[in-house]
């Protein structure tokens, strides 16, 4: 239950961790709070030979408001995040997803950045940064770039990052109009992970037909996913004539490979699944028509 | 492989030692310092058995390597009672309210409890509760440490005591 050796390395900023990553190649591995990496390290699910730490590195910290979105530093901890007043206002789904992320000692340390980057399939924040189309910022050698949401996570805790990419920030974009936000998950036990869970965000227009939707599933497939079909069934529908256990069923419909482990069959989580969406969706519904 | 130097406080006493990158913190203040009130229980994050304050926040001491720690100030256990022995007001409440049985989990409580009423004074029992789901304890049925961090809230000095405010 130790971690194998390895280099430890503390770069001044962002140039100088990429720098770091692109000449030590696949041997390294980025370390931000610790939280997902080092009980991976300890079980020797992962060996790398370099760490390269992100706690000194400068800019990559802080919550900042520009042009209509909230931009999040990749190593803003999730505690930071759910003391901020700016998130609370102008991004509710992440004030109240993070709460629901294991306990307050994890998230101390834990980072938004580890939590999109680790890509858990059963995690929060992938499925809120689905569900409002949030926009993921990259640094590599060959320069900076934005991945929506919906490209970034591409298979079983993989995600579009190359080896030698930093995760340098998350824009969200600011709450606006009548919308309404919810996120619903169910665990045995609160801080475990959700057998099953979603995110739901929902804008409506001025005849309360549903202008936007965004549905985020987690727990329910071998990637965090999106509900496109549910969403493309919703939207410009007259929100009264909706039924909600309809958007459930169609939602949790869309995956493929929904998980079996000894927490719950497959079966048993698609039920759940369903459940949860019903329920974000009209909570989400109700604060939308009242916004 | 090289080993690193650092520099942390530890219950206000400055040390320093080179150590390999991947000792763990938890690691680093039992078998560097001798201060083995840090128990572990799992070693991947779920007990809570290692919680210690870093910089005052409580954090799981075995999901932090000691290098991470650099420069940066420590209070386990050992640290809560003042000088002179006298109990802090947690830890006099564990006792009071049989909050403890074979007292392995013991510092993990006593950690997180002091961070937890220190930024939240008087907490609801909703709040207790979910304020101690990331301690696990395998005597007590839970009820007694309930009863003793509502005994610690109604104290004046609360768990401000021996935590530092965070920087
Ligand atoms: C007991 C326990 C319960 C938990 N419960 C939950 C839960 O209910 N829900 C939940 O979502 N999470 C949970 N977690 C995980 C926690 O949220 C982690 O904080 C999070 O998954 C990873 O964030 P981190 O900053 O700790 O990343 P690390 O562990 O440091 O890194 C995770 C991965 O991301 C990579 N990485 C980190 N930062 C970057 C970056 N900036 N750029 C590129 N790659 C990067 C690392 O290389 C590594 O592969 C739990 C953890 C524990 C120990
Ligand atoms: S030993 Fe650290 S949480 Fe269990
Ligand atoms: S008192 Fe024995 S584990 Fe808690």
């Amino acid at each position: 239950m130790k971690p194998a050796a390895f280099d430890y390395h503390a770069p001044a900023d962002a140039a100088e961790a990429v720098a770091l990553l692109s000449g030590l190649g696949e041997d390294a591995k980025i370390i931000a709070g610790g939280q997902s990496l080092v009980p991976m390290l300890a079980l020797r699910l992962a060996v790398p030979e370099h760490l390269v730490d992100l706690r000194r590195a400068d800019g990559l910290r802080g919550i900042e408001r520009r042009d209509g979105v909230l931009r999040i530093g990749a190593c803003t901890t999730q505690a930071m995040i759910e003391r901020s007043a700016e998130v609370a206002r102008d991004v509710p789904l992440l004030a109240r997803a993070t709460p629901l992320i294991g306990h307050f000692q994890i998230r101390n340390r834990g980072t938004i950045g580890g939590s999109l980057a680790h890509a858990d399939a059963a995690a929060e924040y992938p499925a809120v940064a689905l569900a409002l189309g949030a926009r993921i910022q990259a640094r590599s050698p060959r320069g900076e770039r934005t991945v929506p949401a919906d490209r970034f996570f591409t298979g079983m805790w993989t995600t579009e990052l190359a080896e030698d990419e930093l995760l340098t920030a998350v824009d969200f974009p600011v709450r606006d109009g009548r919308a309404g936000f919810a996120i619903e998950e169910f665990a045995r036990r609160g801080g475990d992970f959700a057998i099953a869970g979603a995110a739901v965000a929902v804008e409506l227009d001025g005849d309360d037909r549903v202008r936007r939707c965004g549905i985020g599933l987690f727990g329910l497939g071998s990637t965090p996913l999106r509900a496109a079909a549910a969403e493309a069934s919703v939207t410009g529908a007259a929100v009264a004539g909706i039924d909600a256990d309809e958007v459930g069923r169609a939602a949790v419909a869309e995956s493929g490979s929904v998980p079996a482990d000894l927490h719950a069959s497959a079966d048993h989580r698609r039920h759940v699944g369903a459940v949860v969406v019903t329920r974000a969706w009209r909570r989400a519904v109700q604060e939308a028509a009242h916004a | 492989m090289p080993d690193a130097d650092i520099r942390m406080r530890v219950n206000g006493v400055t040390r320093r030692a080179t150590v390999p990158p991947r000792l763990t913190l938890a690691d680093y203040l039992r078998e560097h310092c001798g201060l083995t009130g840090t128990h572990l229980g799992c070693e991947h994050g779920v007990c809570g058995a290692c919680t210690v304050l870093l910089d005052g926040e409580a954090v799981r001491a075995c999901l932090v390597f000691a290098v991470q720690a650099d420069d940066a100030d420590v209070t386990t256990v050992e640290g809560i009672a003042a000088p002179d022995g006298e109990l802090s007001p947690v830890q006099a409440a564990f006792r009071d309210n049989h909050g403890l049985q074979c007292g392995f989990c013991t510092p993990g409580f006593v950690l997180s409890v002091t961070a937890l009423l220190r930024d939240n004074p008087d907490p609801t029992d909703e709040e207790i509760r979910e304020g101690l789901s990331g301690n696990l304890c395998r005597c007590t049925g839970y009820q007694g440490i309930l009863k003793a961090v509502r005994a610690a809230a109604g104290t004046a000095a609360g768990g401000a005591a021996a935590a530092e405010e965070p920087r």
